[in-house]
């Protein structure tokens, strides 16, 4: 349940490649909450979280997790906070286990304590037939499992994902969904992106809309509705007439 | 598929291969055209001096020739085709685990049969063109002193490359037949990576163990393989005598080099494409003994050591090098072991090889624990200053290095204290030098890329060779003449520090 406490903080933050992909951007996303965050093909939304993730430094902003100044004290912020992006990254030479008890020796989690929640998450999300096996020849849709459990093995606060559900059948589309579902239940902070507008629809307590590097629209699928004036229209069609809008101011 | 089509497609291998060696000498930068161009012309050119210094003396030889002649010309061809047929069975085994490729190719409407036979013919051409070039600077010395006969000489590496290549995808089908495709890959790699130096070391090790000399030519030209080898008459030496522009030797060399590659294509060609699939689909699984493990307590930078520590082992490229290394390794092993009772200076050579070594194998090592990582946004975002994630993997470069050749140091111990305390500084220094210049050029890279990682940085390449070449030489004067040990060592000191002020990263 989401709680008033940001889990997230985000002021004036901005990163120029050859041109401005992140323009001062003010965001905050609260406790306990499910925030998606959306927006076409290089608006943005990668580059903003790579940035919370610690993965980027911004050239100008500030990112406060949980309380936490995440430029000045990157390493206490990063103890409570998970990255997984779209492109998997595991190692292919370990199994999913060895991957997992590496990740969770990475963060100082208990082992005894790892070793079953890597167990179980491994069994949710059905590589429980492949917990020995090396990654090397498994699938996109088996590695973005195995980089999911790797970031919730250690029991962050805050889960950052980026198109998560990249590569993933319908079932497993599903186990993820009700992992990070039930976490969020949890009292965890989950912020994803994705393009699946339906998965936003479904899950997300708050949907924020980013175009150009700023966020362009926020709130419930509630409040996107009457501030788009119309009740019963479907997130697709807002998504579709707020980043048109934003193409033609631009 | 229809000629038109076969020839079209034979023509796009080629067009792959010649792109795939550019970029590996361009590092797959365009700008790097003209200056790898050049620089191989200039490189084609400065390769007739040695040439000249090899065989030149050889140019006016003529048939027929006596025995210890017809052995070593001989063995020399053997050694060429031994390294051809290195370089086929790495080629051959990346064509069945290219899976992308693969996927495109097997979702085609043609028949999978044709597509592999041409793709090996391609293997076949690029390796025996790559053998060309090479030989021309040779070609040409032996031209210019002995006459035109001595073109024939293309005609032997021809042969010797089609049959290279006919060998090479024999066993690499063999292989994947008899032990399964996931240990291919490795055996492959293994094999591709020792077939060449097995034959000179093998030489090396009769000549330490019959004259107590490193001497290859001892052997060849013993009166105890000259009782061995056939008469003149023998097919044995027929790729001496078409070396030497007899033309019926070489026709006959170049039918039977043609004979081998067709059957060998004939005879594979029907299980291909089962091949293919099979590499392409096969997953490795983890050995059982981790099964039953517990995840292990300990802090950050222990969990950082046991993974890169298990990357390391499981790595197919430092398993072949590694053994390449222990190979190269045996000769100078096996002087230390006859110098217990015959004590000899031919012992110090022991010193320069280890140290040369140990840099080569940390220069390698290097890459593949700093740059090589494959989740480099999970360690990024891992709970630990950067700093301690590249000592960690920093520590794990030198504690192999130190475990693999202490044993070797601590045998020197008993033949001279003096020599194995300058071998193991020497080790030791070899080894930090090649590893701060894999940290000071360090780019991030998947581990797989390591075959790339020449060409990322040619200072790097150039500078972690010099400085083991150069540490080697230091370690080597400082048991004989130290006083020259003080100039090449500060002369490689200086090299290293020209490479940092180069480097991307000066920390």
């Amino acid at each position: 349940m989401a709680s008033n406490q940001s889990a997230l903080q985000v002021r004036g933050l901005t990163k120029r490649f050859d041109r401005p992909a992140v323009d001062a951007l003010d965001l905050t996303v609260r406790t306990g909450e499910f925030y998606a965050l959306l927006g076409p093909n290089g608006a943005g939304k990668t580059t903003t979280l790579r940035m919370v993730a610690g993965l980027l430094r911004p050239d100008a902003g500030s990112v406060s997790i949980m309380g936490i100044d995440a430029l000045s004290d990157p390493v206490a912020a990063k103890r409570i906070m998970a990255w997984v992006s779209d492109e998997p990254m595991i190692y292919d030479k370990l199994t999913p286990l060895e991957y997992l008890e590496f990740v969770a020796g990475l963060w100082g989690t208990n082992p005894s304590v790892a070793e079953s929640s890597a167990r179980e998450l491994l069994t949710s999300l059905g590589l429980e037939a492949n917990m020995h096996e090396r990654c090397e020849g498994f699938s996109k849709g088996m590695r973005q499992k195995v980089a999911l459990a790797g970031a919730l093995v250690h029991d962050p606060r805050l889960i950052i994902l980026d198109e998560p559900l990249t590569g993933l059948d319908a079932v497993s589309a599903r186990h993820v969904k009700g992992l990070l579902g039930e976490r969020v239940r949890n009292g965890c902070t989950v912020i994803m992106t994705t393009h699946i507008l339906e998965v936003a629809e479904r899950m997300a307590d708050r949907i924020g809309v980013i175009s150009a590097g700023r966020l362009v629209a926020e709130g419930t699928l509630a409040e996107l509705r009457q501030q788009n004036g119309k009740n019963d229209t479907s997130l697709e069609d807002m998504f579709i007439a707020l980043v048109d809008r934003e193409a033609v101011a631009a | 598929m229809t000629t038109a089509a076969l020839g079209w497609f034979a023509s796009h291998e080629i067009r792959l291969a010649w792109r795939e060696w550019l970029a590996m000498m361009t590092g797959g930068r365009h700008g790097r055209r003209r200056a790898v161009i050049i620089g191989l012309l200039v490189f084609g050119a400065l390769l007739h001096v040695p040439a000249y210094a090899v065989i030149g003396r050889y140019a006016t030889l003529q048939a027929p020739l006596d025995k210890p002649a017809l052995i070593v010309i001989t063995a020399t061809i053997f050694l060429a085709w031994a390294l051809m047929l290195s370089q086929a069975i790495e080629s051959v085994t990346r064509v069945f685990y290219a899976r992308a490729d693969l996927d495109l190719i097997m979702s085609s409407p043609v028949a999978l049969t044709h597509v592999f036979s041409i793709r090996l013919a391609a293997i076949a051409i690029s390796v025996t063109a790559m053998a060309l070039l090479l030989a021309t600077p040779f070609v040409d010395v032996l031209v210019l002193g002995g006459g035109l006969r001595w073109l024939s000489v293309y005609g032997v590496v021809m042969a010797i490359g089609l049959s290279a290549a006919a060998v090479a995808i024999a066993v690499t089908i063999l292989l994947f037949r008899t032990i399964g495709p996931r240990r291919t890959r490795l055996i492959a790699q293994i094999l591709a990576a020792v077939i060449g130096a097995g034959f000179v070391i093998a030489l090396q090790v009769a000549a330490i163990m019959s004259y107590g000399t490193l001497s290859r030519f001892a052997v060849l030209t013993s009166d105890a393989v000259a009782g061995f080898a056939p008469g003149p008459d023998s097919m044995l030496w027929w790729p001496a005598r078409a070396a030497l522009g007899d033309g019926e030797a070489l026709l006959l060399l170049l039918a039977l080099g043609f004979l081998l590659l067709g059957t060998v294509m004939a005879g594979f060609s029907a299980g291909f494409a089962d091949t293919a699939v099979r590499a392409s689909t096969s997953t490795i699984s983890a050995r059982p003994g981790s099964r039953a493990r517990s995840f292990r307590p300990g802090s950050q930078q222990q969990a950082l050591w046991r993974k890169e520590l298990v990357l390391l082992r499981r790595d197919p490229w430092l398993l072949s090098q590694s053994l390449m290394q222990l190979l190269y390794l045996v000769p100078p092993a096996l002087l230390l072991w006859r110098s217990f009772s015959d004590p000899s200076v031919v012992i110090m050579l022991v010193t320069p090889v280890l140290v040369m070594a140990a840099g080569q194998l940390a220069g390698g090592l290097g890459w593949l624990t700093i740059s090589g990582e494959d989740a480099p946004d999970l360690v990024t975002t891992a709970p630990l200053p950067p700093s301690r994630l590249i000592r960690a993997k920093i520590e794990v470069v030198l504690f192999v290095i130190g475990a693999l050749f202490a044993p070797l140091v601590a045998a020197l111990l008993f033949a001279s204290p003096q020599q194995a305390a300058v071998t193991a500084i020497g080790v030791i220094v070899a080894a930090a030098s090649a590893t701060a210049i894999q940290l000071w050029f360090r780019m991030q890279a998947r581990r797989s890329q390591f075959r790339r990682r020449q060409t990322s940085s040619r200072l790097a390449t150039f500078a972690e060779a010099f400085s083991s070449i150069g540490w080697a030489a230091t370690a080597a004067l400082a048991l004989s003449i130290p006083v020259a040990a003080l100039v090449t060592g500060s002369m490689t000191a200086a090299l290293l520090a020209t490479t940092w002020k180069f480097s991307p990263r000066r920390d």
